[in-house]
C-alpha cells in the first residue's frame, strides 16, 4: 500500500524540480563574475566575491536605476492592486446587493470584458493616451490597470455569498445609511475575498510587460520587466551586461517569492473555482 | 431620505468601474476603429506640403490581411498554442490528481513549488529559460541540443509559457477536487477501486467544468503570446520581430510607424479573440450543465 504512494510522490517531486530549476540556476549563475559566467561549468556555483561584485555593479549601473525599477514595480502593483480592488468591490457589491436600472447592462458588459484579452488593448490605449499627453507617465501605466473585470465578477459572486441581505435590512431599520452599510458591513464581510482579488491584480500588474513597454519611454519610469528587457537588449551588443541581467533577474524574483510565501494562507482560490457554479 | 440614498448609492458604487471601462476599454476600442478607416496621405506641393488623415474605407484591412507576415505569425502562434494548451491543462490536471491521492508525501511543498512560477513575470521567466537555452551558459545541454532550432524554438517558447501557467491551473483544478464530497470515494474504496480508476471514472468527470475553464484561460493566454518570444528574441535569431501577431502589431505601430495598419490589425485581433472566447465559453457552460 505504501509502496504505491511512491510513484505519485516521485512525480510531484519531478514537477517541483522542473519549476524550481530556473530559479536555482539563476542563483548559481549570479554567483559568477563576468568572465566565469562563460568559462566555468554552468551548473556549479562560484564561491568567490562574484555575487557581491555583481550586485555592486548592478546597483551602480546608470546610477542605481535597477532599484528605481524595483520601486516602480512595487508602486504600480501595490497602488494599482489596492485601487483596482476597491473599484471592483464597490461595483461587485452594488450589482450583487441592489437592483437598479442598468444593472444587467453593466454586468453583461463587464462579463464580455472578462473574455476580452486586456493585453490586446495596450496598443490602442497607447494611441489614445498619446493624444492627451498621458504617455510616458506613471498615470499612463496605472490608470488602464485599475479596471479589472474579472475582479468585479469575483466580487459580485463573493458579495452575494458572504453579505446577507437580512443583515443590511437590520442595519437599515437601525438607521444606518447605505454608504455606512457598504463600508462597515459589506467591505468587512467581503474582506477575505478582497484579499484574493487584490493578490490576483497585484501579480497581474507586477507581471505586465506590454502596457508599460509601449506606454513609457524614460527608463526611470520602467517597471522591472521593461527595465530588465532593455538591459538584455543592450546586452546583445555587450556581453558583459549579461551577468547584470542575471543578477537583476535573481533580485527581482526573490522579493515576490518572499511575499508570496508569507501571504499564501490568504489565498482563497476556491473563490476562483467557486465562480464557476 | 433613506429611500433616496438607497436609489443613489448603487450608481455611485458602479460609477468608478463604468468610467474606467468607458475610458480605457471602450474609448481605445472606438479610437482604434476610427484609425483603422483612415490613412495619412501626403497633400500639397513642394511648398507648404504636409500630411493629413483621410478616410480610406477598408483599405487598411485589405493591406493588413494581404500581408504574408501576419499569416505566418498566426501560424506560429497556433503551433505554440498546440503545444502550450494540452501541456498546461494536462500537466495541471495530472499534478492536481496526484496531490489529491491520499497519504501522498511532500504534498504541501511540491504544491507550493509548482505554484511559484505564477508570480514570476513572463519576461523574467523567459530571461531565466533563455539563459538556460543559450549554449554558452546552458546547464541543460544547450551546447549539444540547439534550443533555438527551426523546430525546437516552438518547444522552447511553449516551455516557458507552460512553466509559468501550469501551477495556477493546477490550483484551480485541485480546489475543485477538494470541493467534491469525500463520501463519493468511500464506497468506491470499499469496493477495492484503485486510485487510478477512481481518478479516471469519478474525479475527472466531476471536475470537467474546472478543466474547461483552464482550457479557456490558456487558449486566451496563447492569443496574447508576446512576452516570451519577444524576450527570447535578443538571445536568438530564430525569433523574428514579427514572430506572433501581437509582435507584428507592435512592429507595424512603433517600428514601421504605420499606426493605421496596426489599428486595423488590432481590431481584427480583438474580434478574433472575442469570437474564440465566446465559442470557448459556450462550450464551457455546456460542459457545466
Amino acid at each position: 500500500m505504501t509502496r504505491i504512494r511512491l510513484l505519485p510522490t516521485a512525480a510531484l517531486v519531478l514537477g517541483a524540480i522542473y519549476c524550481l530549476v530556473p530559479t536555482l540556476w539563476i542563483l548559481i549563475a549570479a554567483t559568477k563574475s563576468k568572465t566565469d559566467l562563460f568559462s566555468t561549468a554552468t551548473y556549479l556555483p562560484s564561491f568567490g566575491a562574484g555575487i557581491w561584485q555583481n550586485i555592486v555593479d548592478l546597483s551602480t549601473y546608470q546610477g542605481g536605476i535597477f532599484w528605481q525599477w524595483m520601486l516602480n514595480s512595487f508602486g504600480y502593483a501595490l497602488i494599482g492592486g489596492v485601487l483596482a480592488s476597491l473599484v471592483s468591490a464597490a461595483c461587485g457589491y452594488a450589482i450583487a446587493m441592489y437592483s437598479f436600472r442598468g444593472r444587467k447592462v453593466v454586468f453583461n458588459t463587464i462579463l464580455a470584458c472578462v473574455l476580452l484579452p486586456q493585453i490586446v488593448l495596450a496598443i490602442p490605449q497607447y494611441l489614445l493616451l498619446s493624444n492627451v499627453g498621458l504617455t510616458d507617465s506613471y498615470l499612463g501605466v496605472l490608470l488602464p490597470q485599475l479596471f479589472n473585470p474579472y475582479g468585479i465578477y469575483l466580487c459580485r459572486i463573493y458579495a452575494a455569498s458572504s453579505v446577507p441581505q437580512s443583515l443590511l435590512e437590520a442595519g437599515r431599520i437601525d438607521g444606518a445609511s447605505e454608504w455606512k452599510l457598504f463600508h462597515s458591513v459589506g467591505l468587512r464581510l467581503m474582506g477575505p475575498g478582497l484579499i484574493t482579488v487584490f493578490l490576483l491584480q497585484f501579480i497581474a500588474i507586477w507581471n505586465n510587460f506590454l502596457l508599460p513597454f509601449v506606454m513609457v519611454n524614460s527608463d526611470d519610469k520602467f517597471p522591472l520587466t521593461v527595465g530588465l528587457y532593455s538591459l538584455l537588449r543592450h546586452g546583445a551588443a555587450e556581453a558583459s551586461l549579461y551577468s547584470l541581467v542575471i543578477t537583476g533577474t535573481l533580485l527581482s524574483v526573490l522579493p515576490v517569492i518572499a511575499l508570496f510565501l508569507s501571504l499564501q494562507r490568504y489565498w482563497r482560490l476556491d473563490l476562483v473555482t467557486g465562480a464557476l457554479k | 431620505m433613506a429611500a433616496r440614498n438607497r436609489a443613489k448609492l448603487p450608481y455611485l458604487l458602479v460609477l468608478p468601474a463604468v468610467a474606467l471601462l468607458a475610458l480605457f476599454v471602450v474609448a481605445p476600442g472606438v479610437y482604434a476603429l476610427v484609425l483603422s478607416f483612415q490613412a495619412r496621405k501626403v497633400v500639397g506641393g513642394l511648398l507648404g506640403g504636409g500630411s493629413r488623415l483621410v478616410f480610406v474605407g477598408l483599405d487598411n484591412y485589405g493591406t493588413a490581411l494581404a500581408d504574408p507576415e501576419l499569416w505566418s505569425s498566426i501560424v506560429r502562434m497556433l503551433l505554440v498554442a498546440l503545444l502550450f494548451i494540452p501541456a498546461t491543462v494536462g500537466g495541471a490536471l495530472l499534478f492536481a490528481l496526484l496531490l489529491d491521492v491520499p497519504r501522498v508525501r511532500l504534498a504541501r511543498t511540491t504544491r507550493l513549488a509548482i505554484f511559484l512560477p505564477y508570480a514570476v513575470p513572463g519576461v523574467i521567466a523567459s530571461l531565466m529559460w533563455g539563459f538556460m537555452y543559450l549554449p554558452a551558459t546552458s546547464p541543460i545541454g544547450g551546447d549539444h541540443v540547439d534550443f533555438f532550432g527551426s523546430v525546437t524554438v516552438f518547444f522552447s517558447a511553449a516551455n516557458v509559457a507552460v512553466w509559468g501557467s501550469v501551477g495556477f491551473n493546477m490550483i484551480v483544478i485541485f480546489t475543485a477536487l477538494r470541493g467534491l464530497p469525500s463520501e463519493l470515494y468511500e464506497a468506491a474504496r470499499i469496493d477495492g477501486c484503485s486510485e487510478l480508476r477512481m481518478a479516471l471514472r469519478i474525479k475527472i468527470p466531476l471536475v470537467l467544468p474546472a478543466i474547461a475553464m483552464c482550457t479557456l484561460f490558456t487558449a486566451l493566454a496563447s492569443l496574447q503570446l508576446f512576452n516570451e518570444p519577444n524576450t527570447l528574441r535578443p538571445l536568438s535569431n530564430a525569433v523574428s520581430s514579427t514572430w506572433v501577431p501581437l509582435m507584428k502589431i507592435y512592429e507595424d505601430a512603433f517600428v514601421n510607424s504605420d499606426v493605421n495598419k496596426a489599428a486595423a490589425t488590432s481590431v481584427l485581433f480583438v474580434v478574433a479573440a472575442l469570437v474564440v472566447s465566446l465559442v470557448a465559453s459556450r462550450t464551457v457552460s455546456r460542459v457545466n450543465r
